[in-house]
C-alpha cells in the first residue's frame, strides 16, 4: 500500500458510523487469498516467518509452573534437529504464570504475553480488570491481551466499550496491548469493524480476533475486515496498528493463507513479528513438520515433534 | 515507516513476497500440430485447402494450424446440419437428446484440466480464471440445458414449440468454450442443429469439444464446427438454407449481420458490445466496492462484454475509493497465464493490443489523468498494464467507446438521478453494476438503468439459469435460463 510520509492528527469518529461490510463480497475476497499458489524459497520463507510470528499459547485452568517451563523452552527451541530455525514471537500465558514464563525466557529475546482483564469472559469490574493487568504487568509481562466486555458493545455503549480500552492502555505502561474483540460473540462482520475501531481509536497496539474459546475463532474473512480496519486507521492517522489472529489457525498452509492476504491487503511493512502474530498452540508442529518435508522430502511422523 | 522488530532472528524475504512461479503443466493438453473441419461427424479435410495459424499470445509461438472454410465448406456443413435435422434430431425423442447433453457436460467435466490449459494457451486468459469459470461454467450450460430438453411444454405451457432448424452461430475469442456451451447447449436442448464457428485467435477449445462430441456418439451432423475468420462468418450469415443466426461479438460486426439477415426469414439474436456503467454510492461497502470494481474491469483483462469499463463515484468518497483501487492495483499478478498465481494474463491478440494502445493514446490527448499499475510485463507476448483514466468526461471518446481492455474510465457524481442519467447516456445496454448498502436505492436504480443485466453488490457473474442479454446497440434476444430456449424455438 502506499505509504503516508507523516502521522495525521485524526478526531476520533463516531462509531455507530463505522464502515458497513457486504459479508458476500469480503467472503469471496478472502477466499481469493488461498488461490495463491506458495511453492518452494517462497514457502519455506513464509514457514519460518510463520513460527517467528506465533505467540505459543497455554490457557488452561490446568496449567502449572512445570507446563509452562516446558512451553518456555519449546518456544527457544522448536526442534533443535533442524538448524537454523527462528523462536516464536511469545509465549501467551494467564497471569498467574508470568513470573515463571519471564524467568524461564530470560535473555531469549521471547516476549512473554498475558491475557488479563478477567479472560476471557471480561465479566468483571473496571477495577478488578485493572488489577489483573498491572499484576501481569508487575510481574513482567511484555504485552498484554485483554477482552473487550461484549455485552456492553452489543447493547450499543460504545463509550464504555472504549473508555475500558483507554484506561486498560494507560495501566500497561510500556506493555503493548492487544485488544480481543471476540468475533465469535459479535457474530457480524459490521460490529466486528466497528469493534475495530473502537479498539484502534482507543488505543489498542494490536487488534486479537478470539480468545480461543469461543468458536468460531479467527477465520479469513473475519481477519480480512480486520485487516481493511487497520488500513484505513492507518490512512486516516499514519498509525501502524499490529494483528494478531487467533484460535482456529492450526496448519501450515492456512497459515501461509493468511501471510498472503497480510501482504496483499497491508503490504511490506507489516510482514513481521512486531505488526502480525499468530495465537496457536498446535500451528508451530504443523509449521515443523512442513519444514522437515520440505527439508528431508518425506512428511515424519507426529512422534518426532515434542507435544509441548 | 516500521519499526525494528525486537526479536527476529531469521531473515525474512517474504518480506519482499514474490510469489514463486506455479506454472500449470502443459503436458495433459493434447494439441495436433494441424485441424480439420468438423462436419457431419468426421474431421475432414477443408475444400479451400487453406490454413491458418493460432498462436499462443502470451508467447508469440504458434500451437497449431486450422483450417480456414470457404463458402463451399460452409455449404456442406450446412447440408450436414440439415439432414441430421431432418432424419435424426427433429425425430429423436427429447429425453434421448437430453442425454446425448448430459454426456456432453460431463465428458466436458471429465476433461476440465486440459481444457482448461488449451482455453489458457490459445486465449491468454489466467489459469485461474479458466479452471474456474470458464470450463466449469461451461460444463454447467450443457448440464442445465439437458434438463430442459423433455420439459419444452412446462417451459412453454399451452403451446407446441418447434425447433427453429438449422442454427449458424460465430462466437468471439473471449470466452470461447463458454461461449461454445451457451450457443450450443440450447439449440441441441430445443431439437435444432448447428453449424458453429468459433473466433479465428481461439478456435482450439472448440476442436477440442468437436472431438468429445465425436467420442459421445452424437449423430453426425448435429453439430458441425468449423473454423475460419470473418469471410467463414459471412458465409453462415449468408448462407440460404440456415433458419437461425445467433452471434456474439462486436457492435460493428452485429450491425452488418443485421443488415445481411433483413429481408431473410432467418431469426437473429445478438450478444454484442457493451460500456457498462459500475456506480458506487457514498454508503456502499467500500471495500468490497473496490474489489467489484477490480474484478469488474480487469476479469478477462478487460475481455468481457459486460465489462464494468465506466466507473461512477459518488463524490464524497471518491477519494478514498481512488486510494483503495490504486492499493489493490499494485497487488495484481499480470503475466504469464499459465501461472496459478496470474491475475491478469495476456491480451487475445496484436491487432487488440494495439486497439488498446490506440484508446490509452486517446484518453491522454483527451486530458484525462492516467494511473497505470507499476508492474514490470513480460518482453514477449502481447501484455497491458491495468489503466486507469481519471477526470474523464462524459463526452470522452474512452468514455463512450467499447475498448475491451483493461482500461477503466473514471467520474465522479453527486445525485442519483445525474448518475442514472450519465449511464444511460451511451448507445451501450448490456450491464451495469450498483454498490450501495440501501435496498431502495438497488431497485430504484435497477428499474431505471437501460441495461439487459443489472448487478447490485457484485459484479461478473454468471448462470446457466439467468437470462444475458443488451438494450440497444449491445443487442437483442437472451441466451440462459428459459429465456435462451425461446430463442431456438418457434412457440
Amino acid at each position: 500500500m502506499n505509504m503516508i510520509a507523516e502521522k495525521k492528527i485524526a478526531a476520533i469518529p463516531d462509531f455507530s458510523n463505522s464502515p458497513h461490510i457486504d459479508h458476500v463480497g469480503v467472503e469471496e475476497r478472502a477466499s481469493r487469498f488461498t488461490k495463491r499458489s506458495i511453492k518452494a524459497e517462497t514457502k519455506l520463507n513464509g514457514l519460518k516467518l510463520t513460527l517467528n510470528m506465533i505467540d505459543l499459547t497455554t490457557l488452561e485452568g490446568k496449567d502449572t509452573d512445570g507446563k509452562v517451563k516446558q512451553l518456555c523452552y519449546k518456544a527457544q527451541h522448536l526442534h533443535d534437529s533442524y538448524p537454523g530455525l527462528p523462536t516464536v514471537a511469545a509465549v501467551c500465558v494467564y497471569p498467574s504464570m508470568v513470573g515463571v514464563a519471564k524467568k524461564s525466557l530470560e535473555g531469549s529475546g521471547i516476549n512473554v504475553a498475558s491475557v488479563a482483564t478477567a479472560f476471557p469472559s471480561g465479566q468483571a469490574s473496571r477495577d478488578v480488570k485493572i488489577r489483573d493487568v498491572k499484576f501481569a504487568v508487575n510481574n513482567g509481562a511484555d504485552e498484554v491481551d485483554m477482552v473487550i466486555s461484549r455485552g456492553k458493545f452489543l447493547q450499543g455503549e460504545y463509550n464504555f466499550v472504549f473508555d475500558e480500552i483507554a484506561a486498560v492502555k494507560e495501566a500497561c505502561g510500556s506493555a503493548r496491548l492487544k485488544v480481543i474483540l471476540e468475533t465469535g460473540e459479535l457474530v457480524t462482520y459490521d460490529k466486528v469493524r466497528r469493534a475495530s475501531d473502537i479498539a484502534m481509536y482507543a488505543g489498542a497496539d494490536f487488534i486479537k480476533t478470539s480468545t480461543g474459546k469461543i468458536s468460531p475463532a479467527a477465520t479469513m474473512p473475519v481477519t480480512l475486515v480486520m485487516l481493511e480496519a487497520i488500513r484505513d486507521f492507518y490512512y486516516k492517522t499514519g498509525k501502524m496498528i499490529a494483528m494478531k489472529p487467533a484460535g482456529g489457525i492450526s496448519k501450515s498452509k492456512a497459515a501461509l493463507h493468511y501471510l498472503v492476504m497480510l501482504k496483499e491487503i497491508l503490504g511490506d511493512a507489516w510482514m513481521n513479528n512486531h505488526w502480525f502474530r499468530f495465537g496457536a498452540s498446535s500451528l508451530a508442529n504443523d509449521v515443523l513438520m512442513q519444514l522437515e518435508k520440505e527439508r528431508t522430502g518425506v512428511y515424519q511422523s507426529a512422534n518426532y515433534f515434542s507435544v509441548d | 515507516m516500521a519499526k525494528a522488530r525486537k526479536n527476529s532472528t531469521v531473515k525474512l524475504t517474504f518480506d519482499t513476497l514474490q510469489y514463486a512461479p506455479a506454472p500449470e503443466s502443459k503436458s495433459i493438453a493434447k494439441i495436433d500440430t494441424q485441424y480439420d473441419l468438423f462436419i457431419n461427424g468426421k474431421f475432414e479435410k477443408p475444400l479451400s485447402k487453406k490454413y491458418f495459424d493460432t498462436i499462443n499470445p502470451a508467447t508469440e509461438e504458434k500451437l497449431s494450424s486450422v483450417a480456414d472454410a470457404n463458402v463451399a465448406d460452409v455449404d456442406k456443413a450446412v447440408q450436414a446440419a440439415r439432414v441430421a435435422q431432418d432424419k435424426i434430431w427433429s425425430k429423436m425423442p427429447a429425453k434421448e437428446r437430453g442425454k446425448y447433453i448430459y454426456r456432453i457436460a460431463r465428458m466436458i467435466q471429465e476433461r476440465a484440466r486440459e481444457f482448461s490449459v488449451i482455453e489458457t494457451l490459445d486465449g491468454g486468459k489466467p489459469i485461474r480464471e479458466s479452471r474456474d469459470i470458464d470450463i466449469p461454467l461451461a460444463a454447467n450450460h450443457f448440464f442445465y440445458y439437458a434438463g430442459w430438453a423433455d420439459k419444452l411444454q412446462y417451459a412453454f405451457p399451452n403451446t407446441n414449440p418447434k425447433p427453429l432448424g438449422v442454427a449458424g452461430q460465430i462466437i468471439p475469442w473471449n470466452f470461447p468454450l463458454l461461449m461454445a456451451a451457451w450457443k450450443i447447449a440450447p439449440a441441441l436442448a430445443t431439437g435444432n442443429t448447428v453449424v458453429l464457428k468459433p473466433a479465428e485467435t481461439t478456435p482450439l477449445t472448440a476442436l477440442k469439444l468437436a472431438e468429445i462430441i465425436q467420442e459421445s456418439d452424437l449423430p453426425p451432423g448435429v453439430v458441425n464446427i468449423i473454423t475460419g475468420a470473418g469471410a467463414t462468418g459471412a458465409a453462415i450469415v449468408n448462407h440460404a438454407d440456415i433458419n437461425k443466426i445467433a452471434f456474439t461479438g462486436s457492435t460493428e460486426v452485429g450491425k452488418i449481420i443485421q443488415r445481411a439477415v433483413a429481408g431473410t426469414n432467418k431469426k437473429l439474436t445478438l450478444e454484442l458490445g457493451g460500456k457498462a456503467a459500475n456506480i458506487i454510492f457514498e454508503d456502499a461497502a467500500i471495500d468490497q466496492a473496490v474489489e467489484g470494481v477490480i474484478n469488474g474491469i480487469f476479469f478477462n483483462q478487460g475481455h468481457v462484454c459486460c465489462a464494468g469499463s465506466r466507473l461512477f463515484v459518488q463524490e464524497s468518497v471518491y477519494p478514498i475509493v481512488m486510494q483503495k483501487l490504486k492499493d489493490r492495483i499494485a497487488t495484481l499478478i499480470v503475466g504469464d497465464p499459465m501461472d496459478k498465481n496470474t491475475d491478469v494474463g495476456a491480451i487475445n491478440s496484436k491487432q487488440q493490443l494495439e486497439t488498446i494502445h490506440k484508446y490509452i493514446n486517446i484518453g491522454k490527448k483527451e486530458g484525462a489523468n492516467i494511473f497505470e499499475s507499476n508492474c514490470v510485463l513480460p518482453k514477449k507476448g502481447f501484455f497491458c498494464k491495468p489503466t486507469l483514466f481519471m477526470n474523464v468526461a462524459q463526452s470522452s471518446r474512452i468514455a463512450q467507446e467499447e475498448i475491451f481492455g483493461p482500461v477503466l474510465a473514471i467520474q465522479t457524481f453527486r445525485t442519483d438521478d445525474e448518475v442514472i442519467e450519465k449511464a444511460n447516456n451511451t448507445p451501450f445496454g448490456l450491464s451495469a453494476g450498483v454498490w450501495t448498502d440501501k435496498g431502495s436505492k438497488v431497485f430504484n436504480l435497477t428499474s431505471k438503468l437501460r441495461a439487459g443485466v443489472i448487478w447490485a453488490n457484485t459484479y461478473n457473474k454468471f448462470d446457466p439459469t439467468s437470462p444475458f442479454g443488451g438494450y440497444k446497440e449491445s443487442g437483442f434476444g437472451r441466451e440462459g435460463g428459459l429465456h435462451g430456449l425461446s430463442a431456438y424455438l418457434n412457440v
